[in-house]
């Protein structure tokens, strides 16, 4: 405790000198200024320019965010700051500007040499940043210690042990629960939300006067994402330092930023305060942008306007299979899923000594029913299970015990019970869409022996028929057929996940399963894509199963609605039911957590601040649950399902 | 950690067992046995053999015993240091063996280094100045050295060591020292004549490590681990080496395990051409003449370090990389 108030007494020392020059000479200076810069690209002996008259000014202890799509130059520009900028590019024009607060000089880091001892220093020490993906941006053999304390050791003048207590104290301020026995952990020992904390801390070891943020809660759940932000800004306030916010996210925008720059294709389309932007926005690109965000005020019916609409072509695609008869409807739900479990088991002995055998239960006791010709949204945090049960519906893993039951157009199958032939058999009915498109299709086969491929393995149709088909699948999903013999390096990652659409859509499926299609997407290109989902359901009459952990996501593409919780499910209903009337605490963390692009809705960190909301034993009653207590889904309103522990209930209906 | 090492420890002995069988009965395959073809070789030459003789040998030998029954006799023989006889050199294995032991680990550990102190600059700039002219050229070098045939460029270093620098045709040390107890000035004539081996054998290593460390070095280059060093302010040379090289290392680490047995067997054509006194050419003669408990004993001998240089590197790549050291055994 005493440690730690020494860190935050010498971090307000620090903020308050920091101000101070600020006011010591009249207006303040700003931290950065970012003038008329240019950076090209050379490939293949040609110049692509990344970056074209880019201008803005960041001010001490502010936060500035560079808003754009993939491709828009926002990481071209921090890389361009930090001089770390790829071997291929170079600073053509312009000036970088940095003032450094202490000695109150400013150095122009776009004439500073990268690799020069100036640079360095300031690499780190002044200016840090921190990655989108924390697993990949740190060094899997170092332990976190050593990467933390290795800017430390770099820039101060400090022995190992000074740099191992600053290391725990930075671990212990960025909400690590046990900051000695951190420093000896290695990045792929903890959860994503930890890694991003490690990396702050790593970021902010040095007390920079600019931390560079590039997309830092994308890969994140909305409650870690949450915690994360919040923890941005506390860390701001208390160590007095400006943050470059890099998102593509206008809701994060809106909770974090005081001033907004907007990029498109490497030049600032629209500048100025959040305030001004979020009110009245003028340029047509942001315009755009703001109508591309699917959110939970939008009525039914109401589409998403994506920045650049896919025109796809049904007409010409030859759809196998006939409207359902009320019969076969009848006949039961299109899947049934009914007491699924599965538990994976970590192996006692690992190399080095004896653990316990540890359980870890994936999915407990899981029981679904998806209507024909619904979507059926499932929401959850990572590691909730929702990719486990995907697996299981595919049979790709077998469950432990429970069963699935799928009205094959009137006739009711077993998945579990079917053997090898008539799975096979059974295979094209049920189809799966991953959430990464780069690495869901094989980077060595063209797309069309891509969409080719299911075809030939079930044997439909003819060659000629099977050529004709890929061709009408392409223009299925709104793609040129002319791509056909391209790679699929050569296509972007909503143009991939539309080729990996297609090629679910090959052999005529009834249901299809799509885990976290579009997480790995850019905003606008989101929009597409589920726009072209919402068509294609509607035209080829499909079943939809939509694994996702984005709320507003699932909002605007089910019917349905399932929140998923350690293996189980702890609500469910209708979206109007879910979003205007949540029960479960579960569910109202989830919803809390979403930032709006709407600067009058900020988050309320206080309530997300303490990340117990996934754990069942601090749920109050009646939704408490522990290992020994049952539950059970009880009804609210007609369809609208709740968990609570069934001996609170008995107790309800007792008294 | 105990355990594990224990536990791989227990899994060798029946595996050099199962080993030690199948060599055997590989020696066993060809027809005849040692002392046919050394009564045909005799023969071809005109010279009369004594049928009684040569029972006797058979006896001695235990040639005449059943299969199993010459196995068991060897394998047990092996467990105290008794390899057996070899007919061909009329010495116990271990007399013909040892001296030629210590020679060849001598050359392969010089060339181990060598290669190593040659490929690691050289594949660290090639990866770091990729598509650069010194890329090309050090590469064009190293296709040169892994293209070339070691034993030609063995004649070739051979004639130019003799011409310029007077070396003595072949062999590790000037004939004249080859009896010789041990002095200064053998271990310099040995020194003398070590380079030659040591490049020729080497340089064909050299080539392969360059590329596959410019290969494994370049995958890593560019992960976001490495810029999140750099935009740390970590100096170039100190970053390459702390980070990008820590985890290209981990094949070099695997390869201890392909090296070891190398040791003893590795280049025994070059080692003819040169006429090294080490262990290769023996092995050769002694597979042709089928001397089979002098073969067998070398097989076993490599088999031994194969299994040995595999736990060790096992061992180094748990102890370096926390991944296999804390992930292992966990199933999904």
């Amino acid at each position: 405790m005493l440690a730690y108030l020494a860190v935050s007494l010498t971090f307000d020392k620090c903020s308050i000198n920091r101000y101070r020059s600020g006011i010591g000479d009249g207006p303040i200076r700003p931290l950065l200024e970012v003038k008329q810069l240019a950076v090209d690209f050379h490939l293949h002996g040609s110049r692509v320019p990344a970056l074209k008259d880019v201008s803005f000014a960041l001010m001490p202890g502010k936060t500035l965010a560079i808003v754009g799509e993939s491709g828009s130059g926002k990481t071209v520009t921090s890389q361009a700051i930090l001089g770390i900028l790829p071997n291929t590019a170079e600073v053509t024009a312009g000036e970088i500007l940095f003032t450094d607060t202490d000695t109150d000089q400013t150095v122009n880091i776009a004439k500073l040499h990268p690799r020069s001892p100036q640079m360095q220093d300031i690499r780190g020490n002044q200016i840090s940043i921190i990655f989108q993906e924390p697993m990949v941006s740190l060094s899997p053999m170092h332990s976190i210690g050593d990467q933390i304390s290795e800017a430390m050791l770099l820039h101060r003048n400090v022995d190992k042990n000074e740099a191992k207590n600053a290391t725990i104290d930075m671990l212990r301020l960025v909400g690590f629960p046990h900051p000695k026995q951190a420093i000896k952990q290695y990045p792929f020992e903890l959860s994503g939300g930890l890694r991003q904390r490690a990396m702050i801390a790593m970021a902010l070891i040095c007390h920079p006067s600019l931390l560079i943020a590039d997309e830092p809660t994308t890969a994140l759940d909305v409650t870690v994402q949450a915690q994360i932000l919040q923890l941005i800004k506390s860390l701001q306030k208390e160590l007095g330092m400006a943050v470059l916010l890099i998102t593509h996210d206008l809701g994060v925008v809106a909770n974090m930023a005081d001033d907004v720059v907007v990029m498109y294709h490497g030049e600032v389309m629209e500048r100025g305060p959040a305030k001004k932007l979020f009110k009245d926005p003028q340029h047509p690109y942001l315009k755009a942008l703001f109508s591309a965000v699917p959110h939970f005020d939008m009525h039914e019916g109401e589409r998403l306007t994506p920045i650049r609409e896919i025109q796809h072509n049904i007409e010409h695609f030859h759809h196998h299979c006939t409207p359902w008869t009320e019969e076969q409807r009848k006949a039961g739900p299109h899947l049934q899923v009914s007491n699924l479990s599965k538990k994976f088991t970590n192996r006692s002995r690992s190399l080095f000594g004896k653990k316990p055998e540890e359980q870890l239960t994936a999915v407990s006791d899981f029981n679904l029913e998806i209507e024909c010709g619904e979507c059926f949204g499932l929401v959850g945090e990572s590691g909730c299970g929702k990719t486990t049960l995907s697996k299981m519906l595919m049979r790709a893993i077998r469950p432990d015990k429970g069963k699935i039951i799928y009205n094959d157009r009137g006739r009711m199958v077993d998945l579990l019970k079917l053997n090898d032939e008539e799975l096979r058999a059974f295979r094209p009915k049920m189809r799966i869409v991953f959430q990464d498109p780069y690495s869901a299709l094989n980077p060595r086969m063209t797309v069309l022996n891509t969409l080719l491929e299911p075809m030939v393995i079930h044997n439909f149709g003819d060659r000629a028929a099977q050529l004709k088909r890929a061709k009408e699948l392409m223009g299925l999903v709104g793609m040129d057929p002319r791509y056909l013999n391209r790679y699929p390096h050569s296509f972007s990652g909503g143009q991939r996940q539309r080729i990996s659409i297609a090629r679910a859509l090959a052999l005529d499926p009834q249901l299809l399963i799509f885990d976290e299609p579009v997480s790995a997407l850019d905003v606008s290109v989101q929009a597409q894509i589920l726009n072209l989902l919402k068509d294609l359901q509607k035209e080829l009459g499909l079943t939809y199963l939509f694994i996702s952990h984005n709320l507003a996501v699932v909002d605007y593409i089910a019917n349905r609605i399932g929140v998923m919780c350690r293996g189980q499910l702890v609500e469910i209903g209708h979206r109007e039911q879910l979003f205007r009337n949540p029960q479960h605490p579960y569910t109202k963390a989830l919803l809390a957590a979403v930032p709006y692009p709407d600067l009058d809705r900020p988050l309320d960190f206080e309530l997300l601040s303490e990340g117990r909301h996934n754990v069942p034993d601090y749920w109050p009653a009646p939704y408490c649950l522990s290992d020994d207590t049952p539950s059970q889904l009880q009804e609210v309103e007609p369809d609208h399902l709740v968990r609570v522990s069934v001996s609170r209930q008995q107790e309800i209906q007792a008294s | 950690m105990a355990r594990y090492i224990l536990h791989r420890f227990m899994l060798m002995i029946p595996t050099l067992i199962i080993i030690s069988f199948i060599i055997f009965v590989i020696i066993q395959l060809p027809p005849g046995d040692y002392l046919e073809s050394y009564i045909a070789e005799l023969e071809s030459q005109g010279e009369s053999v004594d049928p009684h003789q040569i029972m006797i040998l058979r006896e001695q030998y235990g040639l005449d015993e059943p299969f199993m029954v010459q196995y068991f006799t060897w394998a047990t023989g092996m467990l105290h240091g008794d390899f057996g006889y070899s007919f061909e050199y009329g010495l116990p294995v271990t007399d013909v063996v040892g001296d030629r032991l210590f020679l060849t680990t001598i050359i392969s550990i010089f060339t181990i280094i060598f290669t190593w102190l040659i490929a690691f600059p050289i594949g660290m700039y090639s990866a770091t100045h990729q598509y650069s002219w010194g890329d090309y050229g050090l590469t064009l070098v190293g296709f040169l050295g892994l293209a070339t045939p070691n034993f030609l460029l063995a004649l070739v270093m051979l004639y130019f060591a003799n011409v310029y620098f007077g070396t003595s045709i072949g062999g590790l040390m000037d004939p004249k020292y080859i009896d010789a107890p041990w002095s200064w000035e053998k271990l310099e004539s040995v020194l003398e004549h070590l380079w030659i081996p040591i490049v020729v054998i080497g340089t064909s290593g050299t080539a392969a490590m360059i590329r596959r460390l410019r290969a494994n070095l370049l995958d890593e280059l560019h992960k976001p681990y490495v810029v999140t060093a750099r935009a740390k302010g970590v100096p170039p040379f100190k970053l390459l080496v702390k980070y990008p090289l820590r985890v290209a290392l981990n094949f070099f680490i695997s390869d201890i395990g392909n090296m070891l047995p190398s040791i003893i067997s590795g280049a025994e054509i070059v080692a003819v051409v040169l006429s090294l006194p080490t262990t290769g050419p023996i092995l050769i003669s002694a597979l042709q003449s089928q001397d089979m408990y002098l073969a067998g004993s070398f097989l076993m001998f490599l088999a031994i370090l194969t299994v040995v240089g595999v736990l060790v590197s096992d061992l180094a790549l748990a102890l370096l990389d926390p991944r296999i050291r804390l992930q292992g055994g966990t199933s999904r």
